[in-house]
């Protein structure tokens, strides 16, 4: 596609604004995470920046052990989904069982029930199966991902039947078929998925606020909140400081993962 | 006692239609068989039957005198070429190759071996390290060969192999399919639906219609003698010319148009005064000369093909075509004579389409010789 040059500027120039309307808050939480809290509460210009937010950030909190936290809770729940989409998207398409299209709508419409609306009954399993203040409570009730399985399934689908057939005269059994081709080939998909359920589960907040009452097992967002209601005037700088050491991870993972993610989020759209 | 024995097999996948209806076959060792048909004619899920990839709906099928409808394809000893090849797109060349021994759990040295010999055989030494996205269309082709011969296996099924490809790198890949079934001995099941890809490979050739069984034979019996009107219409290019007919005493009429006498002893006695269907192939409708018994027909249409010609005209409500050796100069509108002689004519029932008398004089049709 050729675009004249006058119209890419254009739109060029637009893009750039809409972009910098978008990264506003972050570039100023940024600035801020710099400044001392003087300046911050008149709103003048920075006089001097310097890390001292940061390090005081780390000094008053637990903020390596809040990371720590995210780190194992949303590296685990990534690969509960994994493994278990994967495993389901499998059955869905290459296992021939009754009802299994039957199966697949109602997993599919659950996709319609809110989190929020499963709270509650969540959160019961989770007391009496005396999982509060638990990895296992942060993170197997979202192991079960419905829109993983979808996904993986419409790649699975592509996935042209007689490699299976191939595989079944060769003496191929459904698992070993599962490790050495099905996962291989669609790769890209698991990437995908990885990244996104990696990144919910770092930003989930609601449900770590419930599960756990204390700090060994909170996750950073919750940390987050802890910067602000400690004190009676808030540290801007400093919670600044603290939101800029929890979105790096995101950032980096999105840099690293961009191509991959734009690659699978579009393969299974096409069909 | 055949290799492969079908026995009444039948196979529906709704259980209230068949797809396949009383299949009856024996395929004998070391034999290249084909399948042929239409599209739909359920050729396919006859293969994937005999490769177990598909339930036996009704029947017995036997591989090697042993019954073996319910005996998954891995123990049925045998290999398949899918119609997209089925290579495994993350794999090299080399362990597509090997994935099947691989799986079989067949000793690396041993492995090793196969694979050299294969390749070389294949003409793929060169490729091992590629992946399958990085090969043309025929070399593709060409590893999933490669992969039903490393498995040396008896049996070898093929979907298909070929219509992906080309005109012209079909036409050597046919040789090369047909010489490598020589050279290992391999039995070989071979759906296509290209007749003339049936003709020129096959040892026997059967002809499916509708899931039913037309006709199985030699390639040059189902020419010369097909057993009715649908295998005469399909076996053959360009097709059977085919026409309505009545025999009355002393003449056949083809189409209320062509009146062709007869003497009776060319004929049996019991077709006469019933309703007929007429075949006659492209080339023995020569371009007649004086003194010979001739019609006169308006060309509709000229082929040129280079070494002969294809004059098409009507007949009644067909068109019929001519096929005339060397280059004819004619023109679309020209009136010309073409002879047409009763030993040339099949003839069938039009009631049920079964072949009623073939052709007496096919056989004298030899290769002329200088
Ligand atoms: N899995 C299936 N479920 C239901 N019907 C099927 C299935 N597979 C094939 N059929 C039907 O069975 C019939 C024969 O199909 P088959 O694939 O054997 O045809 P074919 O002769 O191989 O045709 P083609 O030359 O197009 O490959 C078709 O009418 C098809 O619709
Ligand atoms: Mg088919």
């Amino acid at each position: 596609m050729t675009v004249p040059i006058s119209r890419k500027i254009l739109f060029y120039i637009l893009l750039m604004i809409s972009a910098l309307v978008i990264f506003a808050p972050v570039i100023m939480a940024f600035v801020m995470s710099f400044m001392d809290n003087k300046d911050i509460m008149t709103g003048s210009l920075p006089q001097t920046l310097s890390f001292d937010n940061y390090v005081k950030a780390f000094e008053k909190f637990p903020l390596l052990k809040y990371l720590f936290n995210s780190l194992v809770v949303a590296l685990v729940i990534t690969f509960g989904q994994l493994v278990l989409s994967s495993l389901a998207a499998y059955a869905f398409v290459f296992l021939e069982f009754k009802g299994r299209d039957f199966l697949f709508f109602l997993f599919i419409a659950t996709m319609m029930v809110p989190f929020e609306a499963s709270i509650i009954p969540n959160f019961h399993i989770i007391r009496d199966l005396g999982w509060i203040d638990k990895y296992l409570g942060l993170t197997v009730p979202f192991f079960a991902m419905a829109f993983g399985t979808f996904l993986l399934r419409q790649n699975y689908k592509q996935i042209p039947k007689e490699l299976r057939e191939a595989s079944l005269i060769e003496g191929m059994g459904d698992f070993k078929f599962f490790l050495k081709v099905v996962l291989p080939v669609s790769k890209t998909s698991l990437v995908t998925l990885g990244a996104y359920g990696f990144l919910t589960s770092w930003n989930m907040y609601l449900w770590p606020l419930l599960s756990t009452t204390n700090d060994t097992v909170r996750t950073v967002q919750i940390g987050l909140k802890q910067l602000q209601n400690q004190e009676q005037l808030n540290d801007w700088g400093m919670i600044m400081a603290g939101a800029i050491i929890v979105i790096i991870p995101t950032l980096v993972l999105l840099f690293l993962g961009q191509k991959k993610l734009q690659k699978g989020l579009t393969e299974g759209a096409i069909k | 006692m055949g290799y492969i024995e079908l026995m009444d097999i039948s196979k529906s996948y709704n259980k209230q239609s068949n797809v396949l209806n009383g299949i009856d076959l024996n395929i004998e060792k070391g034999e290249f068989f084909v399948l042929v048909g239409p599209s739909g004619s359920g050729k396919s899920t006859l293969l994937r039957m005999i490769a177990g990839l598909e339930e036996i709906s009704g029947g017995t099928l036997k591989i090697n005198e042993k019954i073996v409808n319910h005996l998954p394809p891995k123990d049925r000893n045998l290999s398949m070429v899918f119609q997209n090849y089925a290579l495994y797109p993350h794999l090299t060349v080399e362990q597509n190759i090997l994935f099947g021994l691989n799986a079989r759990k067949i000793d690396k040295q041993v492995q090793k071996k196969r694979l050299e010999e294969t390749a070389k055989l294949m003409g793929l030494s060169d490729l091992l390290k590629r992946k399958p996205r990085e090969l043309s269309g025929g070399q593709r082709q060409r590893v999933a060969l490669a992969r039903a011969v490393v498995s040396e296996a008896p049996l070898c099924l093929m979907d298909e192999p070929l219509s992906n490809l080309d005109a012209k790198l079909r036409a050597n890949m046919r040789i090369e399919i047909r010489r490598l079934q020589k050279q290992l001995g391999l039995t070989m099941i071979y759906v296509t639906h290209d007749q003339v890809e049936a003709m020129t490979m096959g040892d026997r050739i059967m002809v499916l219609n509708d899931g039913v069984i037309q006709q199985v034979g030699e390639p040059i019996t189902l020419y010369n003698k097909p057993s009715n009107l649908f295998v005469a219409s399909f076996i053959g290019s360009p097709k059977m010319n085919l026409g309505k007919a009545v025999l009355t005493d002393d003449h056949l009429i083809i189409e209320e148009e062509l009146k062709i006498p007869i003497n009776s002893t060319q004929i049996e006695t019991n077709i006469k005064n019933k309703n007929l269907i007429i075949g006659i192939r492209a080339e023995n409708l020569p371009l007649g000369s004086n003194g010979e018994e001739t019609y006169e027909i308006e060309v509709v249409n000229v082929e040129q093909l280079g070494n002969e010609t294809l004059v098409s005209f009507e007949v009644g409500s067909e068109l019929w075509t001519a096929k005339w050796l060397g280059q004819w100069l004619g023109k679309v509108g020209d009136k010309v004579p073409v002879h047409i002689s009763i030993e040339n004519i099949h003839f069938f029932d039009a009631h049920t389409g079964n072949l009623i008398q073939a052709a007496s004089n096919t056989n004298k049709q030899e290769v002329v010789k200088i």
